[in-house]
């Protein structure tokens, strides 16, 4: 009979703790423009490589190279450039504002704008995303009122949602922004149903499921998967991996696997990692994906490699379980500073303009804020009624409520 | 008038449904060619193609969470979970997803999705194919849950259900399939077709969720039962010669306190009586609000009588089961209080 030792579990753990020096050298960032670009109609089984690979469009040097690149013009490059602007600093007023006093929780998306923010215009009006928590772009690039996301977030008398829901959980059907649950991971199998729903209508509109590195390993990925595999459903499916699940690096979800992409190959799903700091790149795989659905193709997963930069949420403090210098080495750099380098590489930008505008935008994000902050905010001023706790929670008001309202004197 | 088993009339209720409303989808493990385990979807699928009525992979957190993301499209769902047993997966979607998406997007979205569930035991099904969760939903903000115990309210429920603009929970009582089962498994059972309520009548007709109904008459208790119960407590009443006043809830939320009220304050008395365990089960919450409306008409303490606090038995599913035996002594001996 063979010998064994004992057993030993493995609980993984990242390279580098607080105190330790940040290091990327395992993550492996492949040249710009070096991976190819499939016809959307090709075999998946023929394109399985794009999994362990990540797609980049702009070059150290702030050039758009390779087969991905081309897509975007001068202004639609500027808009994105604003758009994501404009999500850093309404960042920052509203991490501000939790921080004095004037809300309950905030979550800033510094880092990985450009995720949200360039896909969602390669989306047509009447597709639905069913987001997490750190994709407000998607509202910003669609023209949602700031000054609607800050009344939400200040729970104040003109919160469209009524004071129900916790800050930047957002909802606009209007815009393709499904209600945020706050629960992980949930949406994800919603968005194939949503999809599906679609194709059974014979519709033309598509469904997008986010979620993020962490939550990968919650049973609704999985039934996700398997459902958009087994109907095709018209839908795209966004991991975005930002390295760190509040406190737990990826690699917990991760486990041994080589991606969070190469989890789709498993169903036979067409899967591709973008750089997600890349506007460029995160534009012109969505676009790919995104046909891919409209023709009917069935599903895409993209994992879009970022970094968070920020604490996880205003409850979060990162210093205690990650180098204070990490999001510094990360090898993937800043997506606004890079889209801005690249516009100016083609002659259509400036320092001097974009500081102007900087503070243009900030001046626009300080008048929003002033106009919902006329409405109340969470402790002071404008309030959502008491009357609005129980309305609305069916479509008619059942007797036990109306007694419950009664008893509550409103 | 057609008479129809309670599985028929609930096909029957899908069918017409499907009919009128395009919108609506039916779908679930085993539902679609097969026409379900129980045979409840039978023949949906060759009538109305296999977009509209289709099996799934195994996964009822799948089943429910496709489900919400069709009815936020504009779809009308009717999904069937193989046995309520099997529902715990997809608790998460029901709970912080279905029953709060009104509420939480201030009716930007909504969630009119029907959940079929068999419940129940009395069919030697164990612990996993035996349970009644009733109270795991009627405690959700946001859900409504009926029960139905015939066939012909089987159809007008699951009708309204179906038309209903939130989610409902809709529980098959699957010892009731076949026959109004009174509790004595000896015995053969009476199929629907010789009985009243199993009168389906034919085409479109809805019957109001957080409607009560009396089953039996009666003066001097209170019965309160729904689904299989019913017909627990229409023998133990025949047996004991207590002139039971028996309400068959058919809707637990939204519940009919009015009906409940005006029967206790006539009887005085009180007898509730579920399949489910005891502890917190929905029968509490009966207990409570009886106690709460009617305390100066009572005359006895309210009684429950439901099944034990362990997992359904196999071998023991009689002694577990709250027959008419039970319920009958509870009966008698309310009456000497």
């Amino acid at each position: 009979m063979t010998e064994h030792s004992a057993l030993a579990l493995h609980v993984p753990e990242p390279a580098v703790r607080p105190g330790g020096t940040p290091d990327f050298s395992g993550v492996r960032i492949p040249e710009a423009g070096s991976v190819g670009r499939p016809e959307v109609v090709a075999d998946p089984s023929s394109i399985r490589d794009l999994a362990f690979s990540i797609i980049r469009v702009l070059n150290r040097k702030g050039e758009a190279v390779g087969p991905w690149a081309g897509l975007l013009g001068d202004a639609e490059l500027l808009e994105g450039l604003r758009h994501m602007m404009t999500m850093r600093a309404f960042d920052a007023r509203m991490l501000m504002a939790q921080r004095q006093g004037k809300t309950s929780f905030y979550m800033q998306h510094m880092g990985e704008e450009a995720v949200s923010c360039a896909f969602r215009k390669a989306l047509r009006p009447g597709d639905m995303n069913f987001p997490t928590y750190r994709q407000a772009g998607l509202l910003i690039a669609d023209g949602y009122p700031l000054v609607d996301m800050m009344c939400q977030i200040y729970s104040n008398e003109m919160d469209p949602l009524k004071g129900r829901q916790l800050p930047v959980l957002y909802s606009s059907r209007k815009h393709g922004f499904f209600t945020i649950s706050g629960n992980l991971a949930t949406q994800y199998i919603q968005a194939v149903g949503w999809a599906m729903a679609s194709a059974i209508k014979h519709d033309t509109k598509i469904a997008v499921g986010w979620i993020g590195d962490g939550s990968t390993a919650e049973s609704d990925f999985h039934a996700a998967l398997v459902f958009a595999s087994t109907y095709e459903a018209p839908v795209v499916l966004n991991i975005v991996n930002n390295q760190w699940a509040i406190s737990t690096f990826q690699g917990m979800a991760r486990g041994s696997s080589a991606t969070f992409a190469a989890r789709g190959l498993g169903f036979g799903i067409p899967s591709l990692r973008v750089d997600g700091n890349d506007y460029l790149a995160v534009y012109a795989v969505a676009r790919w994906a995104i046909e891919r659905a409209r023709r009917n193709l069935g599903p895409t997963l993209i994992e879009h490699v970022t970094y968070r930069v920020g604490a996880h949420s205003t409850s979060d403090d990162p210093t205690a379980y990650r180098p204070k210098t990490e999001s510094d080495a990360w090898p993937l750099g800043d997506p606004v500073i890079r889209l801005k380098n690249h516009l100016i590489v083609r002659g259509a930008w400036s320092e001097e303009r974009h500081k102007q505008a900087e503070a243009e935008i900030l001046d626009t994000v300080i008048a929003a804020q002033k106009a919902a902050e006329s409405h109340g905010t969470l402790h002071a001023g404008g309030q959502p009624s008491v009357r609005d706790m129980f309305e609305g929670l069916y479509a008619e008001m059942p007797p036990h409520l109306r007694r419950q309202r009664q008893e509550a004197g409103v | 008038m057609p008479r129809k088993t309670m599985i028929e009339a609930i096909r029957d209720a899908m069918d017409v449904m499907m009919g009128v409303n395009q919108d609506v989808v039916v779908f679930g493990e085993d539902v679609g060619y097969f026409g379900g385990v129980f045979r409840a979807t039978q023949g949906l699928q060759a009538k109305y193609g296999k977009t509209r009525c289709f099996d799934t992979p195994i996964s009822e957190l799948g089943i429910v969470g496709s489900a919400i993301g069709m009815a936020a499209y504009g779809l009308r769902p009717c999904v069937e979970v193989q046995f309520a047993d099997y529902m715990y997966p997809a608790y998460d979607q029901i709970v912080s997803e279905a029953a709060r998406l009104r509420y939480r997007s201030n009716g930007d979205f909504t969630c009119p999705i029907v959940v079929r569930m068999p419940t129940g035991g009395g069919i030697s099904g164990g612990q996993t194919h035996s349970q009644s969760p009733e109270a795991l939903f009627t405690h959700v903000s946001g859900l409504k849950t009926v029960v139905p115990s015939n066939p012909s309210d089987a159809k007008g429920l699951l009708i309204a259900a179906i038309e209903d603009p939130d989610p409902v929970i809709f529980l098959e009582p699957k010892r009731l399939y076949n026959g109004p089962f009174d509790g004595y498994p000896d015995r053969p059972v009476t199929p629907w077709s010789r009985h009243e309520l199993g009168e389906v009548p034919d085409g479109h007709y809805a019957i109001p969720l957080g409607q009560a109904v009396v089953r039996r008459k009666g003066t001097s208790v209170t019965v309160l039962a729904y689904g299989t119960m019913v017909h627990v407590a229409m023998a133990a009443a025949a047996e004991t010669g207590v002139d039971a006043e028996i309400i068959d809830l058919r809707t637990l939320l939204p519940l009919d306190l009015l009906a409940i009220e005006a029967s206790v304050r006539k009887t005085g008395r009180c007898v509730i009586v579920h399949e489910a365990t005891l502890t917190s089960g929905f029968g509490a919450e009966l207990s409570a609000l009886v106690q709460e409306t009617c305390f100066y008409h009572l005359e006895a303490p309210i009684r429950r009588v439901t099944g034990f606090d362990t997992p359904y038995p196999h071998a023991q599913e009689w002694d577990y089961f709250p027959g008419p035996a039970r319920l009958g002594r509870a009966l008698l001996e309310i009456m000497e209080q």
